[in-house]
C-alpha cells in the first residue's frame, strides 16, 4: 500500500513536472516571437495563442500579459494608430485577466500605453481623460518598481513626444531614456518575465543626442 | 490467442488516441460577413488559431476524445461548441453574434445639441463656449451659434425655431431653474446667471426632447454641474467691469470639496469709456457669491449642493416715444437667492436612482416714471391716459420649490427604463403700484405642480434604437392635467452617418403674468416632428434637420379696456424649417470652425395678434460662422464670429374703441450682421512650471460697428415709431484672469494641440 502511494506520488509529481515544462516550452517557443512576427495578423495571433495558454493555466498572469502587449504592439503599428478605440478593449481585456492574477509594474506599463494609444486619437480632447490614466498607470508602477527600466522609457517617449512649450521635449526625455538604459544593463529579469524595450530606450536616446 | 487481440487492439487504439486531429473552418458574423481574428481554442489546452481575412482557421491538436472549442472575439458573444477529437478532421461553420455596444451603437441625436467633454456625440465642448467670440462666457450667446436659435438682442432667453424666449427652459442636474437670466430690462438683454465653467455637460435640445422633462414648448437646455474639481484652486478676476475671487478646496482623498467665490461687477468706468445711448442715473452694480459642496459616495456616486445669492440694481433713462422731450426713467432692484441639492447614486442589479431638490426665491423691484428734461416725474390728465400707463411700480416675487426623483434600471447592456416623479411648488407675487392714482393693486397665486414619467431606451442592435416616453403633469392653478407621449428612433445608414427621428408633444403653463388675471386657462400645446440625418468623423460633424411644429391652445389676449386683458386658449400656429450644421477642425490645422444656417418658416396667433403672423422674433434666413485659431509660438488665440439674419417683422396692433386689436402697421426690420473678435494671450503656456496661472482676455463684439435695429416701439397714436437698438454699438471686454494652485494651461492644451 505505501508503494502503492509512493508511486501515485511520483506519478501525480511528473504529470506536475510534465505540466509546467509544457507550459514553460510553450512560453519559451511565443515569446520570441515578438521580434520576428510584425504584422497585424501575426500579433493578434501570438495574442490569442497566449491567451489560449493563459486560459489553459488559469494561474499564471505571464501569458494574459503577453497577449495583452502582442495587442498593444498592434496598437504602435501605423496603419493602426485611428483605430485605438476599436483596439485598446481589446489590450484592456486581456489585461484584466492578467491582473486579475497579478498587478505589477508590467501591467501597469501595458495599462500607460493601452490608455496613451487612445489618447493618441485626439490629444486635444483626451489629454484629461485617457492621458491622465496613462500618467496615473506610470505612476503606479513607479510606486510597485521604482527600477523598473521600461517605465522610465514609456516616460521618456511620453515627454519626448509633448511639444517643448507643453513642457516636454527630448531634453526632458534624455534623462530618462538614460536611466531608462542603465537599468536595463543592471536588469536581471526572471525567467520568462519581460525584457523587452532596452533596445527601443537605446533608439530614443540615440534621437534625443 | 485472445489476449493478443486485445493488447493489438489497444496499441492501435493508442495509436489512434495520440494521433492529431485536424480542425478548420470559418467563423462569419449574423450577415455573413467573414471575422478576422476570432479566437479559436480547445479548452483547456494551447491548441487554437485566429482566423484569417476570410475568416478561415485552421489548426492540428493533439487532444482526444469529446472537448470544447471556444470562439470568443471582442464585440461578439463567445460561441462554444462540444467536438469529438478521434483522429478525422473536424470542420465548423461558425456564426458569432454581434453584442450592443456603447461605442458602436446609434445615439439618437434628432432635435439635440450635445456640448461637454465627456459626452459622445458632443457637438461642442465647455471651453468652447467660453471661446466663441461674442459669447463672452455666456452660455446662451453660445449656443446662438448652433442652427434653431434666433438671434433676437433686445430680450434675454433662447428663441428656438419660432418659439418665444419663455418657451425655452434651463434645467440643472435635472430641476427646473426659475430664473435663468438676471432680470429684465426694457430692451436690453440680460445674461445668464450661470458660468459655463460650473458644468461639465450641456445639452441644447431644439425640439422632440425626452419625457424626463416638460414644461417648455419649443427647448431645454440641460446643464450638468462638474462633480469633483480636479485640484485645490485660488481664482481671482480682474477688470474694469468685475473684480471676483474665488476658491474650490479637494479634500486629500479626493472624495469630497467646496468652494465659494464672490464677484462684484460695476459698470461705472466702462460707461465712461464707452459712451451708451441711454442714460444710466444709476449705474448697473452687481454681487454674486456662490458657495457648494460635492461628496463621492462609497458607491461611486455624488451629492452635490450649489447655492448662489445675487444683488443687482442699476437705473435709465430712455427717451419717450409718445413725447419726445421726455424720458422714462426705469429703475431695478433684484435679489436672486438659487439653491440646488442633488444625490446620484448606483444601487446593485443595474439600477441608478438621481434625486433633486432646489429652492430658488427671486424678488423684482421696479419703478419707472415719465421725467421731463430736468428729470422731474410728470403726471398726465386722464386724456392722456396712456402716459400714466408708463408710470408704475412693481414689487415681485417668483418662489420655486422643487423635488425630483429619477429611477433608472438597465436592462440587458444598452437598453435601459427609467421612471420618476416630480413636484414643484410655486408662488408668484405682484404688487402694482399706479403712481397717478396712488393705488395698489395685488396678484399672487400658487400653483402645486406634480409629473409622473417613464422612458425606455431600446437597443434593437447596434445600428437600431428607439426611446419611447410619456409624461404627465398636473397643476392645480390650471386644475388641468395633460399626458404628453414622446418616441424617438435612431438608425445608422453607413459608417458614422445615422438617422434620427423624434416626435413629441409638449406643453407648457401659461406665463405668470396671464395667470395673474385668469386661472381659466389650459395648457399651451405644440406637437414636433423632427428627421435629422448626421455623418460625424472624429474632426467633422455635418448635420441636416428638417421640422414640422404645430401649435394649438396658444394663449391668446382678451382686451377688457386699455389697462386689462384677461386670456384664452384660442390662439394656434405653426413652424417649419430646415437646418444644416457643419464643423471642420481637420480641413486646416491648428484651425477650427463651424457654419450653422436655418431656415425658418413659421406663423402664429396669439397675445394679440389679430390673425396668424410670423412672430417678431422670427428671421427667416439666419447663418453663424464661428472660427477658432491658437498659436501655440506666440501663446495666443483668435476667435471670430460672424453672424447674418434677415429682417424680423414688427408690428403695430391698436385697440379700437370696441377693444379689439387692429393692425395699424406692420414690417420688417433690416437684415442683422455682427461681427465679433475676441483674443486670449496665456503667458504661463510655456512654463508648466508656473504657479501663477494667467489668462489675457479680450473681445470686441460688432467690431464693423453695424447698426442693429431689432424692432420698433410705436407711440399711442401708431404715427411714430422708435427703433430699438441695443444700448451701444460695441461691446468691449478686457478682463485678466488668475488662478494659483491649479494649472490651468491644462484647458489650453487640451484645445491646441
Amino acid at each position: 500500500m505505501k508503494k502503492m502511494i509512493l508511486v501515485f506520488t511520483v506519478m501525480i509529481g511528473l504529470a506536475c513536472q510534465a505540466q509546467s515544462d509544457k507550459y514553460v516550452a510553450a512560453m519559451q517557443k511565443n515569446i520570441p516571437l515578438f521580434e520576428s512576427d510584425t504584422t497585424v495578423d501575426q500579433l493578434q495571433a501570438l495574442a490569442a495563442t497566449f491567451e489560449r495558454i493563459g486560459d489553459a493555466e488559469k494561474t499564471q498572469w505571464l501569458p494574459y500579459y503577453y497577449a495583452a502587449l502582442a495587442q498593444t504592439w498592434i496598437g504602435w503599428r501605423p496603419e493602426m494608430k485611428d483605430k485605438a478605440d476599436v483596439n485598446a478593449p481589446k489590450i484592456n481585456a486581456y489585461l484584466a485577466k492578467a491582473e486579475a492574477i497579478e498587478k505589477n509594474a508590467e501591467t501597469y506599463a501595458v495599462e500607460n500605453m493601452s490608455a496613451t494609444q487612445q489618447m493618441l486619437v485626439d490629444p486635444q480632447s483626451r489629454y484629461m481623460t485617457n492621458g491622465r490614466d496613462a500618467a496615473e498607470a506610470l505612476q503606479k508602477g513607479l510606486a510597485m518598481d521604482p527600477n523598473n527600466p521600461r517605465l522610465y522609457y514609456l516616460q521618456g517617449r511620453s515627454l519626448f513626444g509633448t511639444p517643448p512649450q507643453f513642457g516636454g521635449g527630448k531634453d526632458k526625455a534624455k534623462p530618462l531614456f538614460e536611466k531608462s538604459v542603465a537599468l536595463f544593463k543592471a536588469a536581471q529579469p526572471k525567467p520568462l518575465y519581460p525584457t523587452w524595450g532596452q533596445k527601443q530606450a537605446e533608439e530614443m536616446l540615440a534621437q534625443c543626442q | 490467442m485472445r489476449p493478443l487481440i486485445i493488447l493489438t487492439a489497444f496499441i492501435l487504439f493508442s495509436a489512434r488516441l495520440s494521433a492529431q486531429t485536424r480542425i478548420s473552418g470559418t467563423v462569419k458574423d449574423g450577415k455573413g460577413h467573414p471575422l478576422h481574428g476570432a479566437s479559436i481554442a480547445i479548452k483547456n489546452s494551447y491548441d487554437g488559431a485566429t482566423t484569417d481575412s476570410s475568416g478561415a482557421f485552421h489548426f492540428t491538436t493533439t487532444e482526444k476524445g469529446a472537448d470544447t472549442i471556444a470562439i470568443t472575439n471582442i464585440g461578439y458573444n463567445p460561441v462554444q461548441q462540444v467536438i469529438n477529437l478521434d483522429g478525422t478532421p473536424v470542420v465548423l461553420h461558425l456564426a458569432m453574434k454581434e453584442q450592443l455596444s456603447e461605442l458602436k451603437a446609434v445615439t439618437i441625436t434628432a432635435g439635440s445639441f450635445s456640448a461637454g467633454d465627456s459626452k459622445r456625440g458632443a457637438v461642442l465642448s465647455s471651453l468652447d463656449v467660453a471661446t466663441t467670440a461674442g459669447s463672452n462666457a455666456d452660455i446662451t450667446a453660445a449656443l446662438k451659434t448652433l442652427p434653431g436659435a434666433q438671434q433676437v438682442g433686445e430680450q434675454e432667453g433662447l428663441f428656438v425655431r419660432g418659439g418665444a424666449g419663455y418657451e425655452a427652459k434651463q434645467y440643472i442636474d435635472g430641476t427646473l431653474v426659475n430664473n435663468p437670466y438676471y432680470s429684465s430690462v426694457p430692451d436690453i438683454a440680460q445674461r445668464g446667471r450661470f458660468s459655463p465653467f460650473l458644468f461639465k455637460g450641456t445639452v441644447f435640445s431644439t425640439g422632440g426632447y425626452s419625457a424626463l422633462y416638460g414644461q417648455a414648448l419649443s427647448s431645454v437646455v440641460l446643464l450638468e454641474s462638474i462633480d469633483l474639481p480636479e485640484k485645490s484652486e485660488v481664482d481671482a478676476t480682474i477688470s474694469p467691469l468685475v473684480v471676483g475671487l474665488g476658491t474650490q478646496q479637494l479634500a486629500k482623498d479626493k472624495q469630497s470639496s467646496f468652494g465659494f467665490s464672490y464677484n462684484y461687477v460695476n459698470a461705472l468706468a466702462y460707461f465712461k469709456a464707452v459712451p451708451q445711448d441711454v442714460n444710466y442715473f444709476n449705474v448697473p452694480q452687481f454681487h454674486n457669491g456662490d458657495a457648494n459642496f460635492r461628496i463621492r459616495t462609497k458607491s461611486g456616486g455624488m451629492i452635490k449642493y450649489y447655492t448662489t445669492f445675487s444683488y443687482n440694481n442699476l437705473g435709465l433713462r430712455r427717451q419717450d416715444w409718445d413725447s419726445l422731450n421726455m424720458n422714462d426713467a426705469f429703475a431695478l432692484t433684484n435679489h436672486n437667492w438659487y439653491n440646488n441639492l442633488s444625490w446620484r447614486d448606483y444601487l446593485s442589479n443595474g439600477w441608478k436612482f438621481d434625486l433633486g431638490a432646489s429652492y430658488s426665491t427671486n424678488l423684482d423691484n421696479i419703478g419707472q416714471n415719465v421725467q421731463n428734461l430736468a428729470n422731474q416725474n410728470q403726471t398726465f390728465p386722464d386724456s392722456a391716459f396712456w402716459m400714466n400707463f408708463k408710470n408704475f411700480g412693481v414689487d415681485q416675487r417668483q418662489d420655486l420649490s422643487q423635488v425630483r426623483a429619477v429611477f433608472d434600471k438597465k436592462l440587458g447592456t444598452l437598453s435601459a427604463i427609467r421612471f420618476g416623479t416630480e413636484y414643484w411648488y410655486s408662488y408668484n407675487y405682484q404688487k402694482y403700484h399706479t403712481v397717478e392714482y396712488n393705488i395698489d393693486t395685488l396678484y399672487k397665486f400658487h400653483d402645486n405642480f406634480n409629473s409622473l414619467f417613464a422612458e425606455s431606451d431600446i437597443y434593437v442592435t447596434n445600428a437600431l434604437a428607439a426611446k419611447v416616453g410619456v409624461r404627465y403633469e398636473h397643476s392645480t392653478v390650471i386644475n388641468k392635467s395633460d399626458i404628453a407621449p414622446r418616441l424617438s428612433l435612431a438608425y445608422r445608414t453607413g459608417p458614422e452617418a445615422q438617422v434620427s427621428l423624434a416626435y413629441g408633444i409638449f406643453y407648457q403653463k401659461p406665463e405668470n403674468s396671464q395667470l395673474f388675471y385668469t386661472t381659466n386657462v389650459g395648457f399651451t400645446k405644440a406637437t414636433h416632428y423632427i428627421i435629422n440625418y448626421q455623418k460625424m468623423t472624429k474632426d467633422r460633424i455635418f448635420r441636416v434637420e428638417a421640422y414640422y411644429k404645430k401649435y394649438e391652445d396658444l394663449i391668446k389676449t382678451v382686451p377688457i379696456n386699455y389697462y386689462f386683458s384677461t386670456f384664452n386658449n384660442s390662439g394656434t400656429g405653426y413652424a417649419k424649417g430646415l437646418e444644416l450644421f457643419w464643423r471642420d477642425k481637420k480641413s486646416i490645422k491648428n484651425f477650427d470652425y463651424w457654419i450653422s444656417y436655418s431656415y425658418l418658416d413659421t406663423k402664429r396667433n396669439y397675445l394679440n395678434y389679430t390673425t396668424q403672423l410670423m412672430p417678431n422674433y422670427a428671421a427667416t434666413h439666419t447663418a453663424s460662422i464661428v472660427m477658432k485659431r491658437f498659436f501655440t509660438k506666440l501663446r495666443s488665440g483668435i476667435n471670430l464670429t460672424y453672424t447674418f439674419a434677415t429682417g424680423r417683422p414688427y408690428y403695430n396692433f391698436i385697440l379700437d374703441s370696441l377693444n379689439k386689436y387692429n393692425l395699424a402697421e406692420s414690417g420688417k426690420t433690416k437684415d442683422f450682421n455682427s461681427f465679433n473678435f475676441s483674443a486670449e494671450y496665456v503667458p504661463s503656456f510655456a512654463n508648466p512650471k508656473a504657479r501663477t496661472f494667467v489668462v489675457l482676455f479680450a473681445s470686441v463684439s460688432n467690431v464693423l460697428g453695424y447698426n442693429a435695429v431689432y424692432g420698433y416701439n410705436f407711440s399711442y397714436s401708431g404715427l411714430y415709431k422708435q427703433p430699438i437698438t441695443p444700448p451701444a454699438n460695441r461691446f468691449y471686454f478686457i478682463g485678466c484672469f488668475l488662478s494659483w494652485g491649479v494649472d490651468r494651461s491644462q484647458d489650453a492644451i487640451n484645445n491646441n494641440l
